[in-house]
């Protein structure tokens, strides 16, 4: 393993981020994965992952990723549910890592949802 | 599945879903190019009669589909590549998968990125259980466990972007040399 003491000056860096988003737990915007065997056939790991490095990018501090299993609609996977505080959850499909430095910027930093991704726009086709 | 990593991943998360509290995989490819993949968990395991038909793509424990593809697409894979997938396991102790593929097959998938896969599963699943990944080659050896990563983050959560973009980092630098140029 790369040097464990180089982990602890991250470990560092990380508690004072931490310590952050503790003091507004309600302003935390969740960003919810679908990882079950469908969503990883259609490429849910690299938009996991560029999620991941976006987020580090930008060092957001109050967003968090996790993952969920198949709910049933496996021709839209990869899918994304993104959740900011006091909105709707908006949910993005045929998701790819390209897709997610806008999803980040536009909806995630802006504001506001990035329609032509969304499960809306994908139905209406 | 394009590749093993993904596969590796989709069949770790039955063990997660099994509400395992430890989860090894093990990837060793010996001199002759056989490669061993093997799951081990101490989840809820399966019953006989569960375990029995546990290879047919019609069985799935979820109820929002009824087909459950994650094992049989494996199996599939291994046999192409002259291999084989087992599974063993034990209602309340765990189960083992044990998959084996010749990489001299043309049918042989590639590894892929298993680093990738790793910190996947750790940062979406960052609490429970641990992981512990063994490489093996005829050119080295490797370890990751994430014991050992949460006693020097003393509480910090594992699913912080700079953590997991350091193990990533880490694990790609110790797993390239042991499979680059074979199977990845």
């Amino acid at each position: 393993m790369k040097s464990l003491a180089e982990l602890q000056a991250i470990r560092e860096k990380t508690l004072n981020r931490i310590n952050l988003r503790k003091e507004d737990e309600s302003d935390v915007t969740r960003v919810v994965i679908g990882m079950a065997t469908c969503g990883i056939a259609a490429g849910a790991r690299p938009v996991m992952l560029a999620f991941m490095d976006e987020i580090n990018k930008r060092g957001l501090n109050h967003v968090t990723v996790s993952q969920t299993g198949c709910i049933g609609m496996c021709r839209l996977e990869p899918m994304v549910d993104v959740i900011t505080p006091g909105n709707e959850k908006v949910t993005y499909v045929h998701m790819t890592p390209e897709k997610v430095g806008r999803v980040v910027a536009e909806h995630i930093v802006n504001g506001r949802p990035v329609e032509e991704y969304t499960i809306g726009a994908a139905e209406d086709k | 599945m394009r590749d093993l990593s993904l596969h590796i991943l989709d069949l770790m998360q039955n063990s997660i879903r099994a509400q395992a509290k430890t989860v090894s995989l093990s990837v060793s490819l010996d001199e002759e190019g056989m490669l061993t993949l093997a799951i081990e968990d101490d989840g809820t395991g399966m019953s006989e009669e569960l375990l029995s038909r546990v290879m047919s793509p019609f069985a799935t424990t979820r109820t929002t589909r009824k087909v459950g593809l994650g094992i049989p697409m494996m199996a599939e894979n291994c046999r192409l590549a002259g291999g084989d997938l087992s599974i063993e396991s034990t209602l309340g102790k765990g189960t083992k998968l044990t998959a084996t593929l010749d990489t001299r097959s043309i049918d042989c998938l590639p590894l892929g990125d298993l680093p990738g896969t790793v910190v996947t599963l750790v940062t979406m699943n960052p609490d429970r259980p641990e992981f512990i990944l063994r490489c093996r080659s005829p050119k080295g050896e490797m370890e990751f466990d994430t014991r050992q990563i949460r006693q020097a983050l003393q509480g910090v959560p594992l699913n912080e972007p700079e953590i997991a973009a350091w193990m990533q980092e880490s694990l790609r630098e110790e797993i390239e040399p042991i499979f680059g140029g074979v199977i990845l």
